[in-house]
């Protein structure tokens, strides 16, 4: 049946070629793990995006019960996490896939820096590389203080004291960061537009760009 | 098939055995289906929890003296707790609160069969002594028979009279008229 209706849809669009040239592609031998085992370090890239991949997907469903709201937010956490069936293992999949993607990140940076990945004709991919790298931090800072709990809102005080010592524009910047003068309605609600459209928008577009310069230069050669 | 001796002869038909990018297929099929569904059957769980957990039943609220009670219908409101998610509230309930012709204390919901709208009593000229929707003119009779537009009467609350009160329970389908 699967055949039959992608047959169908093949015959109209012709989608074959495109697929396949997404998909079709060699994968060096000093890249592949089953000629040299050492080359699994080549996999924290995809490892990565499998992870942000399930961010994405958890995130989406987790806000189909919280809300960014002061008076409500720790509650309806709280509801999720104890209440809903599974709600422990989507939050959980969200709290701990935060950690191992910052992990997953540092790997594959680090194995792209010392294969010396980074060096021409790449230094586009390393940049764009690296603007995803402080999205990543971004999307961390923004999700720490959704749940509105003890541990979250002073993090947030201590990052805007932080934000407070930049020279010159910091108390600017800290206010522009709180949506108002102290850490509250205005600080969550911000972050949490933040954290769920303006970055991850951010990051799929440079997601795309990554992955569209890798293809065109394919992986750098062996060491 | 059942020929014990006939593959003596031909030890192997072609197709019968997996070729190496079925058995690539398939094991990359199967790996992907697993990394999909493992971590999506949580979520889907999640997704649909409102839909499975237990309902509560209501509890029984007092509303008004049983001697108040006449056979014309009176308005009549209180309130509920509803626990609703994390939000607790107290909202209020509407109830039109008759006796039958054999004297039995009845109360209707004010809530229009028809598409949600609230019902009042005696609230259009036209139709003098029933319940009228002024959303799409939908009325009812005294029981909540239904005479327009809508396609079933007026729901009812669960009814209990005890130690001279009335009191009201869950909103189930009228029990009055067919």
């Amino acid at each position: 049946m699967f055949k039959g209706v992608y047959s169908w849809i093949d015959e109209r669009l012709d989608i074959t070629p495109m697929w396949r040239d997404v998909a079709d592609h060699e994968v060096p031998e000093h890249v592949n793990p089953a000629h040299h085992f050492s080359a699994f370090v080549y996999c924290f890239g995809g490892l990565t995006f499998f992870i942000t991949v399930i961010q994405i997907l958890s995130g989406m469903f987790l806000t189909m019960y919280y809300v960014p709201d002061i008076v409500n937010a720790y509650y309806s956490v709280e509801y999720l996490q104890t209440k809903v069936a599974f709600g422990q293992i989507v939050r959980g999949m969200h709290h701990w896939g935060a950690s191992l993607v910052i992990v997953m990140m540092l790997l594959h940076t680090l194995r792209v820096f010392f294969t010396g990945s980074y060096k021409a004709p790449r230094e586009m991919n390393w940049v764009v590389g690296m603007l995803i790298f402080f999205v990543m931090l971004g999307l961390g800072f923004t999700g720490y203080l959704l749940p509105w709990d003890n541990k979250g809102y002073f993090a947030t005080k201590v990052s805007m004291e932080i934000a407070d010592t930049v020279p010159y524009i910091g108390p600017y910047l800290k206010e522009l960061l709180q949506g108002g003068t102290v850490v509250g309605a205005q600080t969550l609600t911000r972050f949490f537009a933040i954290h769920v459209f303006f970055l991850p928008g951010a990051l799929l577009a440079l997601l795309g760009a990554h992955f569209f310069m890798i293809r065109r230069q394919g992986i750098s050669g062996p060491l | 098939m059942s020929k014990p001796h006939n593959n003596e002869q031909t030890p192997q038909k072609p197709g019968k055995e997996m070729s190496r990018r079925q058995f690539l297929t398939y094991t990359l099929g199967g790996a992907s289906a697993f990394m999909f569904v493992g971590p999506a059957i949580p979520m889907v769980r999640f997704a649909v929890d409102p839909l499975l957990q237990k309902k509560t039943e209501g509890k029984y609220i007092k509303v008004v003296e049983a001697n108040k009670v006449t056979n014309e219908p009176q308005e009549f409101s209180f309130e509920i707790t509803q626990i609703d998610g994390w939000y607790e509230s107290k909202p209020t309930l509407v109830a039109w609160v008759s006796k039958d012709q054999q004297g039995n204390i009845f109360a209707l919901s004010p809530i229009c069969k028809h598409l949600g709208c609230t019902v009042d009593w005696n609230n259009n000229a036209k139709f003098k002594d029933q319940y009228f929707c002024p959303c799409h003119g939908a009325h009812y009779t005294r029981e909540g028979k239904q005479l327009a537009v809508a396609r079933a009467p007026l729901d009812e609350y669960k009814v209990k009279v005890e130690n001279g009160f009335v009191y009201l329970g869950d909103i189930i389908p009228n029990q009055h008229v067919q």
